[in-house]
């Protein structure tokens, strides 16, 4: 019985040794995203997709094993800069991924891209990145910042709204939001507010709901991200605004805010309308597979940041395999990224000359699930294979 | 810009200022009477807010919530005087603010690890959700006429307390001379931590307060406790006179900023210039006006008697 134990462990080892590979590969992905601060509920639910994602995967990009490295940007943009420098130098990761604000992106740009590694945003989308700044190492799986609140300005004209009172975070994101209503919205604007963001953001609008009111406008267009956004809309119904001016919001309204305002039994928000590239009922195969596993691993509906980072992880992956598993070969690699060729949550997307999402955008609504959770539903298609404003600023084709 | 805005607004800078006077008064309190730069004011703000939403959701009355969140804060505030701010007294304030910004790390460690990094919103009773009309037809969220109530109630009861009773009296006598006070006979050290405490419940009140309009986060605190910095040098520091003043005059010129600075701009610039200026110049207002009183007053504009 000795000798047979024995014997089984020198042929177990025997085999281990001679069959394996000499190392596997490994492909490693930084991930910069918000832990800290208020904004780490967006940071960790991007965290939760990613390693959902990893998980499908089942660790590995063909033969390549995967390994993602989170690091926290504390909501500011020079310590993403900081977080980014040290994956790039330190961990030598191969991609660098997350960045839910755009001045942590456009901080932290150079150093991913001078340390010659692939920059994928799973979400900020400065205009500045999709124009003159566009790099061919640089791809995005959300969106150009302009072009949600475009298709927001265009449902505002189908519905009829006159005159549009704006509010939005004083920043890079913020700027590019307003830009974009205003680009496609014929009405009048009848006021804009931008208020002070960052780690010390102003979360108390009482004076700017108070001009909004004054201002006599039809509807109120507002981009609050992240924690912002409840409280938003938690002020925005205790000033009884909800009859006198409809809300139409970007990036405000989201899986991240819903449960907090059902919590806070804000029923006004019930109907708001909202635009996005994404929304959980979307009907793919790999939507469906996404949210069903994400509510059961988290217990929440997945938000757009976490379905834009699945997305990122798996770009990454479906560009590894076609590249090979080859590390080295950058030219395999940022042709597999630029294929796109994986299932998107989204539905098919190809990629423009600037390597930003040329996809679908859709108006959805708040909405009460079967359980009576609230989230939301696609109510229409707003644009079609649209494309950013900034494409023909940037040079790459 | 007519009258009714300039009304709502008014009551709006008020209310804003009554929330600064809390943190403040607090501050004020602490920083003047025990020569302590208490960082951790802000944490203890925080920590109010979270006690009151879990107690919110425990009771399913904000109300009640709040009136026992208030003690707990108040004893939280007593374990930091025992354990942490008692053996710095006799230390620089540079040992003081780097031991109580470490504690604020601690408090927001502490928060993420019991109440997660979501934050917590604070459901209000339909009474006090809705919206009054006052006379002239002016409608203002209910809730924020319940802040500028209690507002002005803790700030009488705190005149009150440091004018008329034997307990304020002590107060002011130490923020005069505290080796005098001990060598009378007085136990100074728990004048010292009721001082801390009561600074403790006041800070808890004010995120109690703002955490049904905002949330209870992790964080929350850092932008008001800055603020409340600005208040106690405008107004003098350990001044509650001065705290007062002070916070009202700032919380009116932040939302009066907000409110009309890029109208007044668009008299004397093009309108997008205005756009663009005017959001960097209200953040800087308060600033400006430290500044100023820094460079003609540097005392603040209602400095303690005898120091």
């Amino acid at each position: 019985m000795k000798y047979l134990a024995q014997a089984a462990v020198a042929a177990t080892l025997a085999g281990s040794m001679g069959l394996q590979p000499a190392l596997a590969d490994t492909a490693k992905i930084g991930f910069v995203t918000t832990l800290t601060t208020p904004a780490a509920v967006i940071g960790n639910d991007m965290k939760n997709a990613a390693e959902l994602a990893r998980e499908h995967l089942g660790g590995k990009a063909g033969d390549t094993d995967l390994e993602i490295i989170f690091a926290d940007d504390g909501f500011a943009p020079e310590t993403g800069k900081q977080a980014t420098d040290k994956l790039v130098k330190q961990d030598d990761v191969d991609f660098v991924t997350g960045f839910i604000w755009s001045h942590v992106l456009l901080a932290s740009r150079k150093s991913a891209l001078d340390g010659g590694k692939f920059l994928i945003s799973a979400n900020a989308g400065p205009s500045q990145m999709a124009g003159k700044l566009c790099d061919e190492n640089y791809f995005s799986t959300s969106w150009q910042n302009d072009q949600t609140p475009m298709a927001m300005g265009e449902v505002l004209n189908q519905q009829g709204v006159k005159s549009l009172y704006i509010m939005a975070p004083n920043y890079a994101a913020g700027k590019d939001m307003v830009e974009g209503v205003e680009r496609t919205y014929k009405g009048e604007i009848k006021g804009k507010d931008l208020t002070k963001w960052g780690a010390d953001a102003q979360l108390d609008f009482s004076a700017e709901l108070a001009k909004a009111e004054a201002s006599g406008a039809e509807g109120i267009f507002v981009f609050y991200p992240g924690g912002a956004g409840a409280a938003f809309a938690k002020q925005y119904d205790q000033a009884g605004l909800a009859d006198k001016l409809p809300l139409y919001s970007v990036f405000t309204v989201d899986a991240l805010s819903l449960p907090k305002l059902q919590d806070a039994g804000l029923g006004a928000i019930m109907g708001s309308r909202t635009t996005q590239q994404w929304d959980p009922t979307l009907d793919n195969a790999a939507n469906k597979k996404f949210v069903d596993d994400f509510k059961a691993k988290y217990g929440t509906y997945p938000s757009f940041y976490a379905a834009q980072s699945y997305d990122a992880i798996m770009l990454i992956a479906s560009a590894i395999e076609a590249a090979g598993g080859n590390m080295d070969d950058t030219d395999a690699l940022r042709a597999g990224l630029k294929a796109a060729d994986f299932d998107s949550v989204r539905g098919d997307f190809k990629f423009g000359n600037n390597n930003m999402p040329i996809q679908d955008f859709y108006l959805r609504e708040v909405v009460a699930d079967d359980d009576g959770k609230w989230t939301t539903k696609v109510v229409s298609t707003v644009f079609e294979d649209h494309q950013d404003s900034y494409a023909a600023e940037c040079k790459l084709n | 810009m007519d009258a009714s805005l300039l009304i709502i607004q008014t009551l709006n800078g008020v209310q804003l200022g009554l929330l600064l006077f809390l943190v403040a008064s607090g501050l004020t309190l602490v920083f003047g009477i025990l020569d302590f730069v208490n960082l951790a004011h802000a944490a203890l703000y925080m920590v109010g807010a979270f006690i009151c939403a879990s107690l919110t959701y425990a009771l399913g009355n904000f109300v009640l919530a709040v009136l026992l969140a208030l003690p707990l804060t108040a004893v939280v505030g007593l374990v930091v005087e025992r354990t942490v701010a008692r053996p710095l007294y006799s230390r620089g304030h540079l040992d003081q603010v780097l031991a109580t910004f470490g504690l604020i790390l601690v408090f927001e460690t502490l928060a993420h690890m019991i109440w997660g990094p979501a934050g917590m919103s604070v459901p209000l009773p339909d009474s006090l959700n809705g919206q009054t009309t006052l006379p002239g037809g002016i409608q203002i969220p209910t809730f924020r006429l319940v802040i500028i109530g209690a507002g002005l109630a803790a700030a009488g009861g705190l005149f009150w307390l440091v004018n008329y009773t034997r307990l304020g009296m002590l107060i002011r006598a130490g923020a005069s001379n505290r080796t005098m006070v001990s060598a009378l006979g007085i136990n100074i050290q728990l004048l010292f931590s009721l001082v801390f405490a009561l600074g403790a419940a006041l800070a808890g009140l004010a995120g109690m307060l703002i955490a049904p309009i905002t949330e209870a986060s992790i964080g929350m605190g850092h932008s008001i406790i800055i603020t409340a910095f600005v208040v106690i040098i405008v107004g003098g520091i350990g001044s509650m006179k001065g705290a007062f003043v002070a916070a009202i005059l700032i919380g009116l010129i932040d939302t009066l900023g907000r409110s009309f600075i890029d109208d007044l701009f668009k008299l004397v610039m093009s309108s997008e210039a205005a756009e663009n200026a005017a959001p960097a110049i209200s953040a800087m207002l308060i600033y400006i006006i430290m500044a100023a009183v820094l460079a003609f007053r540097p005392q603040g504009l209602f400095p303690p008697k005898v120091r």
